[in-house]
C-alpha cells in the first residue's frame, strides 16, 4: 500500500518537473485598441523567431500604464500618451516610461446605419455627451432619444474622447459604459438611436460613421492630424527597450510591421 | 371535497410546471452552448493554438493553462486539507479552536471569488513578486479549493464507522497509525470523488486568475512557474469583452465554452458516477 | 521515538487547520490593509451613500450607493425567479417524482451546480441579451432583466438540491400521520412538509443568495456597466463585483482609485459575511432540534 502511495507522488512529480525552469515570457498588456496590432505583429514575429515566447494581455489603456508602473509587464500597450501625472507616479517607483509610436488611428463617431445625421460638431458630441442634447430632433435627425454609448475609464480610446471631445466633462451617468470596442459596435449596429466611438480599425459595415467639424477619418486626415478625434497608438516600455522587445517593437515599426498594421484596419506611421 | 381535490392537482400541476421550467430553461441554455461550440469544435481547434489576431486557429494553450493551473492548485489544496480534515475530526481539541477553524472554513467558503482574486494581487502578484503567473493563479485557486476538500474530507472521514477505530485502538495501534492505516484508506475513495468534483469547480473559475495569472494570447505552452497562462474560462471572457473581430470570435467562444463544459461535466460526472458504486457496494 | 512520530504527526495537522484561519485573516487583513486608507480622503458616509462613482477622474468621487443598488437589484430578481422554480423543482423532486426519476435527478442537478459561470455569462451575453432586447424593443439587452435571469437560473440547483435535501429529511412519520388524517397530497405538502423543512428551505434561499451577491463573470458580461440606480428592470447597472473586477487591472497599487476597489471588497465581503453568519444560525437551529 505504502510502495503504491511513494509510486504515485513520484509520478506526479515527474509529469509536475517540466513546469519548473523560468520560462522567458516577453510580457505585453494594456489597450484593447492595440490588441490587434500586437496580436498580429506578435505572430509574425514569433514565426520570425520561434524562441521567443510574447504573451499579451488586454484590459484597457491604463491597465497596461498600471502594470507598467508596478513594474508587472514588460511592454504597455496604450491607445495614448501618458498623462504627466502617471510619468510622474512611475518615475517616483523608479520606472521610466518610454513611448514607442506603433501606428496612427482615428476615434470615428460611429452611429445606427438609419441615423440621417452626416456630420457633427465637437461642441455637439460634447453636449450629446454630458447629457445636455437628449434628442436626435435637436441636431437635425428623427425624433428619438440618444442613446449614449461609451467605454469604461480604463480605456485609452475614452481618454483620447474625453480630452479631444469633451474636454475632461463628465460623461452622464446613464451613458451604458462598455468594455471594448467591439461591443461599442455591436451595440451602435443594433440600436437606432445609439451614439457611439470606436478606432477606425473596429468600424465594420454594421455602423455608419459620421464626420466630425465636416472631416471625415481618413489615411490622409488622421496622418496630418486634421481630423479632430486622431491619435497614435503607443507601446510603452521602462527605460529604453532590450533584448526581445526591442527587438519586437523595431519589428512592428517595420515595412513587414506596419503592413499588419495596415491589414488590421489601422492607419500605418 | 371537490375544490381540495382541485387544489391538490393545482399545487402538482405548480411543481410540474417549476420543474418544466427549469428543465426548458436548462435545456435551451445547454442546447446553445452545444450546437454552437460543436461547430467549431475538431481536432485542430482544441489542439493548435491561436492565430490570425485570435480569429482562428485553436485554444490548445489555453487548455493546457487551465490543467497545470488547476493541477498546481488542487496538489497544494489537497494534502493542506485533507491534514485540516483529520485534525477536525480525530484530535478535535481544544475545542474553541475546532469552532474557530470552523467558523474560518465556512467564512472562507462563503467568500466570492473575486475577493480570492483580490488576495491574490495583493499578496501572491505584488506583496511577494510573483508578477502575473502560473503559480501566482495555482496558489489562488488552491485557497480557494481548500474549504471545498476540507469539507469533503471531514464528512469523508466521519462516514468511516467508529468500530473500525475502536478496533484499530484496540489492537494496539496509536492514533496516528490508525489514521493513516485504517481511517484514510477506508475514507480515501470518498475523499477522492469529492476532490474530483472540487477540480471540476477550479478549472470553472475566472475571477481568481483574473488579475493573478490569465493571459489572453499566448502561442506557447507554459514553460515554468513564473509564465503567465492562458485558461479557457478566461479566454471565453476575453473573447466576449476584448475581441477585435465577433463575427469570428463570438463562435471560438462559444467553442472554448463547449471545451470547459465538458471538461467540467465530465469530471464531475466521473465522481459522481465513482461516489455512486461505492455507495452501492459499501458493506458496512 | 513512536510518541515522537504522534507528536509530530498530531502537530502537522494541527499546524495544517491553523492555516484556514490564518488564511482568512490575511484575506480580512489584506482587505483592510488596502482598502481603509480610502478613508483619510473619503468620509464613510460619501462611499456608502454617494452615488457618484467617478474614480478616475481629475476631482475623483467615489460613492458605491449606485454599486450597492446594482447588487442588490440582480441579486433580488435572480432569488425572484429561483425560489419559485428552486423550491417547485424540490417539491417535484422529493414528493411527486418516482423513486427512478428522483436517483437521476439530485446527480443532474448536482452537475448543473458545477457550471462554470463565466459560461452563464456568454450565454447571457451572446444569447439572451440580444432576444430580450428584441422582445422588449430595447436599447440594449444587457440590464437589470437579463442579468437576474442568467444568475437566477444559476442559483436554481443551490436552492433546489439544498431544499430537497431538506424536504426528503422530514421523518416518515410526520408525512405518513398527515395523510392518514385525510389531507390530499398537496395538503400535506404545503401544512406539514414545508413547514417542518422550513429552515432548511431558509437555509438554502440564503446560500443562494449569498451566491447571487458575490457573482462576477455574469454581472461582469450581462450588466450592462453603467453606474446608476436602476428606475426600471431594462436599466443598466453596475454591480460591485464587476466594478472591482472591470477596474483593479488599471489601478496602480497603492494610489486612491486601487484603495477604493478594496474598499468596495471589504463591502463585498462584509455583505457575505453577514449572509453566512446567518445562513449557519439557520442550520444551526436545525440541527438542535
Amino acid at each position: 500500500m505504502k510502495k503504491t502511495y511513494i509510486i504515485l507522488a513520484l509520478l506526479t512529480l515527474a509529469a509536475i518537473l517540466p513546469i519548473f525552469g523560468k520560462g522567458n515570457q516577453l510580457t505585453c498588456s494594456g489597450s484593447t485598441t492595440v490588441l490587434p496590432i500586437a496580436q498580429a505583429t506578435a505572430e509574425a514575429f514569433m514565426d520570425l523567431h520561434p524562441e521567443v515566447n510574447i504573451s499579451i494581455r488586454g484590459g484597457g489603456s491604463g491597465v497596461g500604464i498600471a502594470a507598467l508602473q508596478n513594474g508587472t509587464v514588460q511592454i504597455a500597450n496604450s491607445s495614448r500618451r501618458m498623462k504627466s501625472k502617471e510619468i510622474a507616479a512611475a518615475k517616483a517607483k523608479g520606472i521610466n516610461p518610454t513611448p514607442y509610436a506603433v501606428a496612427n488611428d482615428g476615434i470615428a463617431m460611429v452611429l445606427h446605419k438609419s441615423n440621417p445625421v452626416k456630420n457633427l460638431t465637437i461642441a455637439q458630441i460634447k453636449s450629446i455627451y454630458t447629457g445636455k442634447i437628449k434628442n436626435w430632433k435637436d441636431l437635425g435627425g428623427a425624433n428619438l432619444p440618444i442613446v449614449v454609448i461609451s467605454r469604461d475609464v480604463a480605456s485609452g480610446t475614452f481618454e483620447v474622447f474625453n480630452e479631444k471631445a469633451l474636454a475632461g466633462a463628465k460623461v452622464e451617468s446613464s451613458a451604458q459604459l462598455l468594455a471594448s470596442n467591439n461591443a461599442i459596435v455591436s451595440t451602435v449596429g443594433s440600436t437606432p438611436g445609439a451614439i457611439g466611438y470606436v478606432g477606425l480599425g473596429y468600424v465594420t459595415a454594421d455602423v455608419k460613421i459620421c464626420t466630425v467639424n465636416n472631416v471625415s477619418p481618413s489615411e490622409t486626415t488622421v496622418k496630418n492630424q486634421s481630423y479632430p478625434l486622431s491619435r497614435q497608438l503607443y507601446m510603452y516600455t521602462n527605460g529604453k527597450a532590450k533584448g526581445d522587445a526591442a527587438r519586437y517593437l523595431l519589428f512592428i515599426q517595420s515595412a513587414a510591421g506596419q503592413a499588419i498594421v495596415k491589414k488590421q484596419g489601422f492607419i500605418s506611421l | 371535497m371537490n375544490a381540495r381535490k382541485f387544489k391538490d392537482k393545482l399545487g402538482t400541476s405548480v411543481a410540474w410546471i417549476c420543474s418544466g421550467i427549469t428543465i426548458l430553461f436548462l435545456l435551451v441554455f445547454l442546447g446553445r452552448i452545444i450546437y454552437k461550440g460543436f461547430s467549431v469544435l475538431s481536432w485542430n481547434f482544441v489542439f493548435t493554438g491561436p492565430r490570425e489576431a485570435m480569429t482562428e486557429g485553436g485554444i490548445y494553450p489555453a487548455l493546457a493553462g487551465t490543467f497545470w493551473l488547476t493541477a498546481l492548485a488542487i496538489l497544494i489544496a489537497m494534502p493542506l486539507g485533507i491534514l485540516t480534515a483529520i485534525y477536525l475530526t480525530s484530535y478535535g481539541k481544544p475545542r474553541w479552536l475546532v469552532r474557530t477553524v470552523r467558523i474560518a472554513i465556512n467564512t472562507l467558503a462563503g467568500t466570492p471569488s473575486i475577493i480570492y482574486g483580490l488576495f491574490g494581487m495583493a499578496i501572491f502578484v505584488n506583496l511577494l513578486g510573483f508578477d502575473v503567473s502560473l503559480i501566482a493563479g495555482a496558489l489562488t485557486l488552491a485557497i480557494l479549493a481548500l474549504p471545498m476538500i476540507i469539507n469533503a474530507t471531514e464528512e469523508a472521514l466521519r462516514t468511516v464507522p467508529q468500530d473500525f477505530r475502536d478496533a484499530s485502538l484496540a489492537l494496539g495501534a496509536t492514533p496516528r497509525q490508525t489514521i493513516l492505516r485504517v481511517m484514510l484508506p477506508t475514507a480515501l475513495p470518498n475523499i477522492l470523488t469529492s476532490t474530483i468534483i472540487s477540480i471540476g469547480r477550479v478549472a470553472g473559475e475566472t475571477a481568481p486568475i483574473m488579475f493573478t495569472a490569465a493571459t489572453f494570447f499566448s502561442r506557447q505552452l507554459p514553460k515554468g512557474l513564473s509564465d503567465e497562462v492562458m485558461a479557457l474560462p478566461y479566454h471565453i471572457y476575453a473573447l466576449m469583452t476584448e475581441g477585435t473581430h465577433p463575427a469570428k470570435q463570438v463562435p471560438i467562444a462559444y467553442g472554448t465554452a463547449l471545451v470547459l463544459l465538458i471538461l467540467v461535466i465530465t469530471i464531475s460526472a466521473l465522481a459522481i458516477y465513482i461516489r455512486y458504486n461505492i455507495r452501492r457496494k459499501r458493506q458496512w | 521515538m513512536n510518541s515522537y512520530k504522534e507528536k509530530l504527526f498530531k502537530g502537522i495537522t494541527y499546524t495544517a487547520s491553523l492555516l484556514a484561519i490564518v488564511i482568512l485573516m490575511a484575506i480580512i487583513y489584506s482587505l483592510f490593509r488596502e482598502g481603509l486608507p480610502l478613508f483619510k480622503v473619503t468620509r464613510l458616509s460619501d462611499f456608502i451613500f454617494g452615488s457618484a462613482w467617478y474614480p478616475t477622474h481629475a476631482i475623483p468621487e467615489f460613492g458605491a450607493l449606485t454599486l450597492i443598488a446594482g447588487t442588490l437589484s440582480v441579486t433580488l430578481g435572480a432569488l425572484i425567479i429561483a425560489v419559485p422554480l428552486g423550491l417547485g423543482s424540490a417539491v417535484f423532486i422529493s414528493e411527486i417524482a418516482s423513486p427512478r426519476l428522483r436517483e437521476i435527478a439530485k446527480p443532474l442537478i448536482e452537475l448543473l451546480a458545477g457550471i462554470p459561470s463565466v459560461v452563464y455569462g456568454l450565454f447571457g451575453m451572446a444569447f439572451l441579451a440580444p432576444l430580450i432586447r428584441d422582445w422588449f424593443n430595447l436599447d440594449t439587452g444587457l440590464n437589470v432583466l437579463s442579468t437576474s435571469i442568467i444568475l437566477g437560473i444559476m442559483i436554481v440547483p443551490i436552492i433546489a438540491s439544498m431544499s430537497e435535501d431538506a424536504l426528503s429529511n422530514v421523518p416518515k412519520n410526520i408525512r405518513e400521520a398527515s395523510l392518514a388524517l385525510g389531507a390530499t397530497r398537496m395538503e400535506s405538502i404545503t401544512r406539514t412538509i414545508i413547514p417542518a423543512a422550513k429552515s432548511g428551505i431558509l437555509g438554502s434561499v440564503l446560500m443562494g443568495f449569498g451566491r447571487a451577491i458575490g457573482e462576477t463573470m455574469v454581472v461582469l458580461m450581462v450588466a450592462g456597466g453603467s453606474a446608476q440606480i436602476p428606475g426600471s428592470i431594462f436599466d443598466s447597472i453596475r454591480p460591485l463585483t464587476s466594478t472591482i473586477a472591470a477596474e483593479m487591472g488599471e489601478t496602480v497599487m497603492g494610489d486612491l482609485h486601487y484603495r477604493s476597489l478594496f474598499a468596495l471588497a471589504i463591502l463585498l465581503f462584509l455583505l457575505t459575511f453577514i449572509t453566512n453568519l446567518f445562513t449557519e444560525l439557520v442550520f444551526l437551529k436545525r440541527s438542535k432540534r
